[in-house]
């Protein structure tokens, strides 16, 4: 099949949920705390009380204006809540209050790398957002916790979202994977969403249809509801993108539809067509003004707006010599750009900071994402580090070393207490700023710059490798290098190698 | 005593002639007496009553009293009330007991009033004459064949059968005035916004308000200087500094008091489909008001005859929404036996709400729908930017506008129950105020036949004070609000 494939194209569109990092409820004063006992959170207002009113969390609007000044969207001066008409159980009002015709947030736009893939190159790309709203969630219905009965848990409903829509931009699994993961960031970037995706506060609905290639009339397209981790949602997509072409080149014809991914068994399923669709009757909220944003309101949220990841990125090219590559990638996400901030604050060099912020940390942390959100150790334990390689303490190969012996006490110490935190004042581990410094001299770890004991290393290696010392006579240039392996072999690696190098040359040439 | 101003009953409190607990009592003796003939009332709970009066007792006798403390008032049973059965005449709700109070119940309860107990009305206040109720009809105090009109027929004949010193109703397209017309007493619907919705079932919530009704004009401003005020859990009330509405009504004397004052006689008020008697009654009125001063001028309102058309789309829209919320799920009615979700849903509200309520939630399900939206909703909507621009235009040329308040007196229980367009009429001439979220009182103005006859005022937005006033100078020179019918003396 693969043949054909390429003479088909995919459209995709997103629709994300974000919850929003209120305290209290879009439309009432109850907790939007996760993980309360079943309908505690759930107040007059929460479970539609007869003669209940709504009234609009400022935060939430507040959360909506930033993400709108995130992607360079308009923010219009009057937006209207509307309500969706709709029967379900963890529906209390049986509708919800959404927005409609005139969103709180108008067009705006994300720009998104997509990784290289087998056959094609790394590449930026814009999406195009159309709109985002405000709504509020429903609450969740649970099925056989009582047998034959189902559960209601309205803790919540009521809870605030920011739906935001994309145009059908992406054109492939990997397009719209690197759009969501962007999204992801950016929205924790800004404070408004914690990001939990297995707590459901960022889950994606996603629009796939297929074209011939080169057509632009677009094909008929189904829907994958809730999809709340990017590996589902490309497996999701790729699922649904070979089985809509599978369905054509059969001489099928795709029927409009909303379709539940299976994460068990890799196959999109759909769970209601068109037909069955309701007709959801919106119509303006008469319980609610329209909402006002005024230039002022906007210009205060912008005041408290944190420096977004593009602006970042050119400022650590400027301020920290940082290559474009390495500036991108640790502005990928705020706890890293802050993590590589606070370790250069705290005395290490901009770019062996960089490199090793991206590389030992992010690869530990990526091994140790189920246990981790927040770097094992702290800005300045890492600077202490850095700084005794840039004063000859420790050769960077010894620096790695110490490393691993830091991330395997922290490891063994504290990971399960360690859970969630970030940001000022964050506990890392109990191991103090000269944790690097504490191990080297436990360990003994440290370089040695004697020259005498230098000297007498290197003797001992050439008595006992003659036979490269007449290579290197003869002029191979190899043997140099083994020559300097040994003795730095036989210092444990503590030898300074420069001065290795020094005394080596020195001896060779006598 | 019974016929006494809610002020001649705060003197007596203050004066100790008589206890909260025993005026209280007196009233809770006549609802034994003619309640179960009138049914005025749905929901009584003596010991909650009795328990509210003592305590307004020890108010009134350590001095923190305020004008309405202990004090016997009748609730319409559209309000929550923590503690009360709230049925909002429904089957549907006839098993709700409230957890919380109302804005309205918990302002009357800051004040000290004591709560007599809720009274009936048209299933969630959709009808003219308190027979959608799934608690029965309501008899009209002045002639007991009759209906006391609605929705708020419970609170109408509990004022006019003297069951309570004054009540509370709500009027979202006539129910305070046009049974305070039928019943013969003085009904006031504010402005939209003035008094918080927050606790008070919906019917159509853009339309919807709560108002006094009393005996006098000077009662409902009492009443409604504990009523009105701003609320932040209703996101429509509006912001605005507190007022004493009964400020005006001592200016009220004399021999030409409303000199200057400008009444507007809209025509479209005065034509086609007014009962004649009526409008004998109606002219009579506006004639005592030019001797007290006032001049009248004739002015139009072209768009209130779209009145009726624009609020059978607008209000069961917003109904048809608002009472998606009785599932049978939370609380409420749940059918005793169903198959799966479907048919709990269809079976409990199929059994929960009258047929008036389920014809409403269809033609609002209707307007509502894709593909009608625009012809139906949109355009009343936009209607009724007209009739409140009409509004806008005639207070250039007057002060306040005048008119019947029905197009007829009580009529016959029975008579239009079949004939919802018919019943519909009824409102002819106080729904563009809902529309248009003006304030609107009815006052008695006479009799037609033995039956009462109501005079519409209608004013600016937030003109409650000077209309009172208004109302007030014309009871200073009449005496049909003082009238109740002699079989309930």
């Amino acid at each position: 099949m693969e043949w054909a494939k390429n003479n088909w194209e995919v459209v995709i569109g997103l629709e994300t949920h974000t919850q929003l990092k209120t305290n209290t409820k879009i439309f009432s004063g109850a907790s939007t705390q996760y993980g309360a006992e079943p309908n505690t959170q759930a107040c007059e207002v929460s479970i539609a009380l007869p003669g209940v009113l709504p009234v609009l969390n400022k935060q939430a609007v507040e959360c909506a204006i930033k993400f709108g000044l995130a992607i360079n969207a308009a923010i219009p001066s009057r937006s209207v809540f509307s309500r969706k008409n709709y029967f379900y159980p963890d529906l209390p009002k049986g509708y919800q209050i959404s927005q409609f015709e005139l969103p709180v947030v108008g067009k705006g736009n994300v720009t998104i790398q997509v990784p290289a893939g087998k056959n094609t190159a790394a590449y930026e790309k814009t999406i195009h957002i159309t709109r985002a709203h405000l709504e509020e969630d429903a609450g969740k219905s649970s099925h056989g916790v009582v047998e034959g009965m189902s559960g209601i848990d309205l803790n919540r409903a009521g809870t605030p979202l920011l739906e935001i829509v994309t145009e059908p931009d992406m054109r492939s699994a990997a397009e719209a994977v690197a759009y969501a993961k962007k999204l992801h960031e950016l929205v924790q970037w800004i404070d408004i969403c914690d990001g939990n995706m297995q707590e459901g506060s960022f889950r994606c609905d996603v629009n796939v249809s297929v074209r011939p290639k080169g057509t632009e009339k677009l094909g008929t397209r189904r829907e994958i509801k809730n999809l709340n981790s990017f590996k589902f949602m490309q497996q999701a997509i790729e699922y649904e993108t070979r089985w809509q072409i599978e369905t054509l080149e059969d001489g099928g014809t795709i029927q409009q539809a909303t379709v539940l991914f299976n994460p068990d068994t890799g196959e999109t399923r759909a769970m209601r067509s068109k037909e069955e669709a309701n007709d959801y009757r919106y119509f303006p909220d008469p319980d609610l003004l329209p909402l006002e944003v005024t230039a002022a309101d906007t210009t205060r949220v912008q005041a408290a707006m944190p420096e977004l990841p593009e602006a970042m990125k050119s400022r650590f090219v400027v301020e920290y010599g940082l290559s474009s590559y390495d500036a991108a990638t640790l502005t990928t996400s705020r706890g890293m750009a802050d993590y590589f901030v606070a370790t250069v604050n705290a005395g290490a060099e901009a770019k062996p900071a960089a490199n090793w912020v991206m590389g030992d940390i992010a690869s530990y942390m990526n091994k140790n994402t189920e246990l981790l959100s927040s770097p094992p150790i702290s800005p300045a334990q890492l600077a202490n580090l850095l700084k005794r390689i840039t004063d000859g303490t420790i050769s960077g190969k010894i620096a790695k070393e110490v490393l691993n012996e830091m991330l395997l006490k922290v490891g063994a110490s504290t990971a399960s207490v360690r859970e969630t935190v970030t940001g000022e004042g964050a506990f890392y581990n109990d191991f103090g700023d000269n944790f690097a410094d504490n191990i080297i001299e436990a360990k003994g770890l440290k370089q040695v710059s004697d020259s005498g004991a230098i000297e007498a290393i290197i003797d001992e290696v050439l008595a006992v490798n003659q036979v490269m010392v007449e290579e290197y006579k003869a002029g191979k240039e190899k043997a140099f290098n083994a020559l300097v392996g040994q003795a730095m072999k036989a210092s444990k690696g503590k030898a300074n190698p420069a001065q290795v190098n020094e005394i080596l040359k020195k001896k060779l040439t006598e | 005593m019974i016929n006494h101003s809610l002020k001649e009953l705060g003197h007596m409190l203050a004066s100790k002639q008589i206890s909260s607990v025993e005026m209280t009592q007196t009233f809770l003796d006549r609802i034994a007496k003619y309640n179960p003939s009138i049914n005025a009332y749905i929901a009584l709970d003596h010991d909650k009553t009795i328990t509210q009066a003592k305590a307004a007792d020890i108010r009134i006798a350590n001095g923190s009293a305020e004008p309405l403390t202990g004090i016997p008032l009748a609730q319409k049973d559209i309000f929550c009330a923590k503690g009360w059965q709230t049925t909002c005449g429904s089957k549907m709700l006839a098993n709700f007991i409230a957890p919380y109070d109302a804005h309205v119940l918990s302002q009357f309860d800051h004040a000290g009033a004591v709560n007599l107990g809720k009274t009936n009305m048209d299933e969630f206040a959709m009808g003219s004459s308190n027979e959608t109720s799934y608690f029965g009809g309501v008899k009209n105090p002045w002639d007991f064949d009759r209906v006391p009109g609605g929705s708020s027929g419970g609170s109408a004949a509990a004022v006019a059968a003297r069951l309570c010193a004054a009540a509370t109703g709500t009027d979202t397209g006539g129910s305070i005035r046009q049974p305070a017309s039928l019943c013969g007493f003085t009904g006031l619907k504010p402005t939209y916004g003035l008094v918080s919705r927050y606790g008070m079932i919906a019917f159509a919530s853009s339309l919807d308000q709560a108002g006094p009704m009393a005996k006098s004009a000077e009662d409902c401003a009492l009443m409604l200087n504990v009523m009105a005020g701003f609320d932040e859990r209703d996101s429509t009330s509006l912001n605005r500094a507190k007022e004493d509405y009964t400020r005006g009504l001592v200016n009220m004397q004399g021999a030409q008091p409303l000199k200057g004052l400008r009444i507007g006689l809209p025509k479209e008020y005065f034509a086609d489909g007014l009962d004649a008697n009526v409008a004998k009654v109606v002219q009579a009125a506006i004639a005592e008001y030019r001797k007290l001063g006032a001049e009248t001028v004739d002015i139009s309102l072209p768009n209130s005859q779209l009145s009726i058309p624009v609020y059978y789309v607008l209000a069961p829209a917003e109904a048809s929404s608002n009472l998606s919320r009785y599932d049978g799920v939370r609380y409420g009615h749940r059918a005793a036996a169903y198959d799966d979700l479907m048919d709990m849903y269809m079976k409990s509200r199929a059994e929960g709400f009258g047929a008036e309520v389920k014809r409403r939630i269809l033609i609002g399900t209707y307007v509502l729908s894709a593909g009608y939206y625009d012809a139906y909703y949109l355009k009343a909507q936009q209607i009724r930017r007209l009739i409140a621009d009409d509004f806008t235009q005639a207070f250039k040329q007057c002060d306040i506008i005048m008119g019947p308040t029905a197009p007829s007196t009580a009529f016959k229980a029975g008579e239009k129950a079949d004939d919802p367009v018919a019943m519909y009429l009824q409102d002819v001439y106080t729904i563009a105020t809902n529309l248009a979220g003006l304030p609107g009182i009815s006052i008695p103005a006479g009799f037609s036949n033995g039956l009462p006859v109501g005079l519409q005022l209608m004013g600016n937005y937030f003109d409650e004070a000077r209309m009172l006033d208004v109302a007030h100078a014309y009871q200073q020179v009449t005496d049909w609000h003082t009238r109740m019918p002699e079989s309930l003396k």
